[in-house]
Order: C-alpha cells, then sequence, then structure tokens
C-alpha cells in the first residue's frame, strides 16, 4: 500500500474532532477519492499525511514511511496541491516552479529542462514569465498542480483541486488528474466535495463523514450496491401494456416493468447489458422504439443510504 | 517528534534560495525600500533643527545634535521597519505559502533564517543610505569609516531582533492587530528610553535605569562609543555582544514558533 492509515484521530482546541477513528488504504497508482461535505475531515486527513500536523492518536505511513518517524523521508515522497495555492503572486510562473525545485535540493540545469517540460505539459508556455497574479483561476489551478509535480513525487495529493473553477477549467484539469495516474504511475489522493468529480475521477472513494470513513470501494461497485439501473424506453406508439409486459418479464434481470402512456421503464442489475434483451423482447411484440436511456444509481443515492442525508442538503462547515 | 534532520549542505542551499526568493521580490519593487526612508528623512531633518540648541544643554556632551541625532534616527528606523515583518508571515500563511514550505524537505529554521536575513540586508540598505543623506546634510563622523560600518551592523543587528520578534508574533498569533500593537507598544517607548534623542545623563534616573535594559539603547551605547575621534571598543564590544546574544535568541525563539503554529494547523 503507499498509502495506509490507521484510527486517526484529531481534536482542534476546543472540543472540535476533526478526525475520529479514520482508516485507509490506498494502493500504488491508484487515484483515491476522499468525498464528503466541508467539514467532514478530509482536509484534516490530507494535513496529517502531508506531515504538516500531527494525530492525536493513530498511525499513518506514506509511501512506505512513518508520518511521525520519518517525516522528512515523506516529505521527499510526496507533491501536496493544497487549497490555497502557496506561490507567489509577484513571481512568473516559471520562478514559482524553480522555486520549488530548489526546495527539494535539484541542481539548476536539471531543474530548468523539468520547469519547461511541465509548462509545455501543463500548457503554461505562454503565461511563464507573466506574474502569477496575472492568471486565471484554471490556469492559477495547473501551476499549482505544475508545482506539485516538480521533483517527481511518488504520491500526490490533490486538496479539492477543481473548487471555484469553470465548467471548462474543470474538464481540462480532470483530464489531466487522470494521466497522473494513466501515464505517470503516480498515486494520488484526492479530496473533493464534488459527486461527479469523484465518480469521474476516482479508482476507489471513500465517503467521510464526521470524521470517519462509512463507506468506501469503486464508484461502480458502491453504486451496484443499490438496487439496479433504471432502463426507460420511449415507444413509437402506445403499446399493448400487457403484452409489452409479457414479453419483457422473460428477459433475465430485468424487473419492475411499468408502462406509463409511451413511456415504459423497468430496473435491471446491469442497465446496459440487458438493453439488447429489452430491445428484442419489444420488436417480437411489433412495438417501435424511439429511444432508450439507461439511469445508474448515482453517488448521491449512494451517500443518501450510508449518511442517512442527501449530500446536497449537508451543511457547510469550515475547512477542516 | 517531528524530525528535521538534514545535513549541513542542503541548510545552507536552503537558507540561500528562500532568501533569494525575498531578495527578489524586493528588488521587483525597489521603490518600497526607498519611500519607506521618507519617515527617518523627516525624523532627521525635523527633530535636527528642532532640537538644534539641545547640545548647549551643560553635560550634553556633543558638539552638534545633528551628528549625535544620526545613530539615533538609523537605530529607531531600524526598530520600525523590522516590527512589521510579522505582517510577512501572516501574509505567507494565508496564502498558503508557508505550508507549502512546511510539507516540502525545506528545513524549518531556513525558512525563518531567510526571512531575518532579508530584513538585516535591507536595514542595512536603508541605514547605509540614511548614513550617507546625513553626511551629505552636515553631519560628521570623527572616527572614520569605523563609526559608520559599527552603526551600520548595530542596525542589522537590532533588525534581526525585531523582525524575529515580529515574526514569533505573527507566527503565533496570526492576526494582523498583534503586529500593530507590537508596533504601537514598543518603537516610542524603546526609542525614547535610550539616548537615541537625548544624552543620558539628562534623563531622570529611573530612566536611566529602563535605558539601560533597552537593546536600542545597547545598539546606541555601542554605536556612540565608535563615532568619536577616540574609539571605545570596550563598551562597544560589550554591548554589541548583548544585541548579538540577544538576536541569537529571538532568532531561535521564532523557528520554535513553527511548532506552535504546527499544532493549530
Amino acid at each position: 500500500m503507499h498509502v495506509e492509515a490507521h484510527d486517526l484521530v484529531k481534536t482542534y482546541p476546543p472540543a472540535t474532532r476533526a478526525l475520529d477513528g479514520l482508516s485507509l488504504a490506498i494502493a500504488p497508482g491508484e487515484v483515491f477519492g476522499l468525498l464528503g461535505p466541508n467539514g467532514a475531515g478530509k482536509t484534516t486527513t490530507i494535513k496529517i499525511l502531508t506531515t504538516l500536523t500531527r494525530p492525536d492518536s493513530g498511525t499513518a505511513s506514506v509511501a512506505g514511511h512513518d508520518v511521525l518517524r520519518a517525516s522528512q523521508r515523506v516529505r521527499r515522497s510526496i507533491g501536496v496541491v493544497g487549497q490555497k495555492s502557496g506561490t507567489d503572486p509577484t513571481a512568473t510562473g516559471r520562478d514559482n516552479l524553480m522555486l520549488q525545485g530548489h526546495l527539494y535540493g535539484m541542481g539548476t540545469a536539471a531543474l530548468k529542462g523539468r520547469v519547461a517540460e511541465l509548462l509545455d505539459r501543463f500548457d503554461l508556455g505562454e503565461v511563464a514569465d507573466r506574474a502569477v497574479r496575472t492568471y486565471s483561476g484554471g490556469t492559477q489551478r495547473r501551476l499549482d498542480i505544475a508545482l506539485g509535480l516538480v521533483q517527481r513525487p511518488v504520491v500526490l495529493f490533490l486538496d479539492e483541486p477543481t473548487t471555484g473553477l469553470d465548467p471548462e477549467a474543470r474538464a481540462a484539469l480532470w483530464r489531466e488528474i487522470t494521466r497522473l495516474s494513466t501515464e505517470d504511475g503516480i498515486t494520488v489522493l484526492l479530496t473533493t466535495h464534488y459527486l461527479d468529480e469523484a465518480d469521474r475521477l476516482a479508482d476507489r472513494l471513500a465517503i467521510v463523514d464526521s470524521g470517519r470513513i462509512v463507506v468506501g470501494g469503486t464508484p461502480d461497485s458502491l453504486k451496484g450496491e443499490l438496487r439496479g439501473d433504471a432502463v426507460h424506453v420511449e415507444l413509437g406508439e402506445r403499446p399493448d401494456s400487457s403484452a409489452v409486459r409479457t414479453a419483457l418479464g422473460g428477459v433475465p434481470g430485468v424487473r419492475e416493468v411499468s408502462v406509463d402512456g409511451r413511456r415504459l421503464s423497468a430496473r435491471a442489475d446491469d442497465g446496459a447489458a440487458a438493453v439488447p434483451g429489452v430491445l428484442a423482447a419489444l420488436d417480437r411484440t411489433g412495438t417501435a422504439v424511439a429511444a432508450v436511456t439507461v439511469a445508474r444509481p448515482s453517488l448521491d443515492d449512494v451517500y443518501l443510504r450510508h449518511v442517512g442525508r442527501r449530500f446536497a442538503e449537508t451543511a457547510n462547515g469550515g475547512t477542516r | 517528534m517531528m524530525s528535521n534532520t538534514v545535513g549541513m549542505g542542503p541548510w545552507v542551499g536552503a537558507t540561500w534560495w528562500m532568501t533569494h526568493r525575498q531578495l527578489k521580490a524586493l528588488l521587483r519593487q525597489p521603490a518600497v525600500l526607498v519611500i519607506t526612508l521618507v519617515q527617518p528623512m523627516v525624523w532627521l531633518f525635523l527633530f535636527g533643527n528642532l532640537f538644534r540648541r539641545v547640545v548647549e544643554l551643560p553635560g550634553f556632551g556633543a558638539a552638534s545634535y545633528l551628528d549625535y541625532l544620526v545613530p539615533g534616527v538609523v537605530v529607531m528606523n531600524a526598530v520600525s521597519s523590522s516590527m512589521w515583518a510579522g505582517m510577512g508571515s501572516i501574509d505567507e500563511i494565508e496564502r498558503g505559502t508557508l505550508n507549502r514550505f512546511l510539507v516540502s524537505p525545506v528545513s524549518r529554521a531556513a525558512i525563518m533564517n531567510a526571512n531575518v536575513i532579508v530584513q538585516a540586508l535591507s536595514v542595512a540598505f536603508q541605514s547605509v543610505l540614511i548614513v550617507l543623506l546625513a553626511w551629505a546634510a552636515g553631519a560628521h563622523y570623527p572616527g572614520g569609516v569605523a563609526g559608520p560600518v559599527a552603526l551600520v551592523v548595530a542596525s542589522m543587528l537590532l533588525g534581526t531582533v525585531f523582525s524575529a520578534l515580529s515574526n514569533v508574533f505573527g507566527m503565533t498569533l496570526r492576526q494582523r492587530e498583534s503586529i500593530i500593537g507590537l508596533s504601537i507598544f514598543l518603537l516610542l517607548p524603546l526609542t525614547f528610553l535610550s539616548t537615541a534623542f537625548m544624552a543620558k545623563s539628562l534623563m531622570p534616573g529611573w530612566m536611566q535605569a529602563i535605558a539601560s535594559a533597552n537593546p536600542v539603547n545597547w545598539a546606541l551605547e555601542a554605536v556612540r562609543g565608535t563615532l568619536t575621534a577616540s574609539v571605545d571598543w570596550h563598551t562597544a564590544l560589550v554591548n554589541g555582544g548583548g544585541l548579538l546574544a540577544l538576536a541569537a535568541l529571538t532568532v531561535w525563539l521564532s523557528t520554535r514558533s513553527f511548532r506552535a503554529y504546527q499544532r493549530t494547523v
């Protein structure tokens, strides 16, 4: 495991219990998502794993090094992109990247090459020699991620990387984050309070609530535990309901068939796999089909089931 | 314990890069250093003219008040400009810069030392300018070059003491008000409870007692002995040594303040 945490507890005075026995394990090369509302304990987890703060109790290791006993080794193995960028706004993007490399003891010659490579990769070439304060939000965030990569980390921590970005910049950043694990083989721990982001990026994710992991798994397995996909079929004309129901009853894995006017709905364990069977059955009854949609259960459904409330209803607390 | 064991090489290198980044930031806006000189210039020429005849008081022991005032203004400038150093620490905490450094292997001492080195260097630059401008306005340095050099060195030590102290305030309290308070409560008392503007023999007894425990006064005592025709090295070394010890103590304290900060992140 590249990142392991056991039973982390952290209390901020006077009585804020930010972590209440949090445990997790992340395999090498995996993108792991910590999903939860503000105040759930995501940022505190990152602060402990990146040696910024100490847990009251519990143990953690990153890249094989204990975060308390070998913090300096941990620091040499990680890259961190915090919620706040931490760049010097008056310096240029290139200067910020160069300084970052120097902090890790990289030699100037090698560093220049690495910085040029990152500027190119994150499409920062044009703004490289402008002061960072002139950057747009998305550009700033790309620089932040480049900063976290200068020293070639084994594990990268991304704390809410796309918060505050417009959809286009978010999509661009998502592509970059996916590349980190698929092309560079970096282990990524990502926190987010966007359901779609966790769903889209994480190989595995864990839902955090009140300082604990409530449930974890791959996004698909988590949603798969729910009662299957919804299959909606738009029919060409008003069908013979009972004939349609009888025909679909014979398709394996399909249940709860209902017909309402020209709309037919059913549930299936694997909606996409059930579609050919459904279409064939409808064809046998001579019913024309206009459109088919398969809706997977969302992470919001997963969240509701395990935490007991809708994600969107969760009150926003402080960033801990 | 967080292990901070880094070899000597990386430690020195890190201090250089942390200093380099701040010096570069200063050089991007050189006007700031010059603008901050307006205030000491006003003191120099205002006080210099207002209190010109103070030297005629029996026992004052100086021929020209402008000559007497130069070290006072240099020292006051060193204290007043260094007391704001903690604002920079607060800015870096708020921007997330400090956290970015703390999760990197860079030595904590290097981060704090760089703050202090940059402050000492900019104070040195300002002190040299004040000495030169005062000289152009007619001040004399009868001891030769030793006096002005001692003055600049003393101002750097004072800059170190007060910027380190200001950083401790910034790191532990993390409120701009605390830095403003530090400046309001310390700057004027420390300068006026010293020989910056008035000879010690003419102060009330209780003031003299306080002045001898005042590091601003140590700097002045150290320097005044070197600004005369017959240089008093003994006084210079005793007072300068005290100042150096205090500087070392405050720098150590400021490095320790990281622990206090990291307990609260």
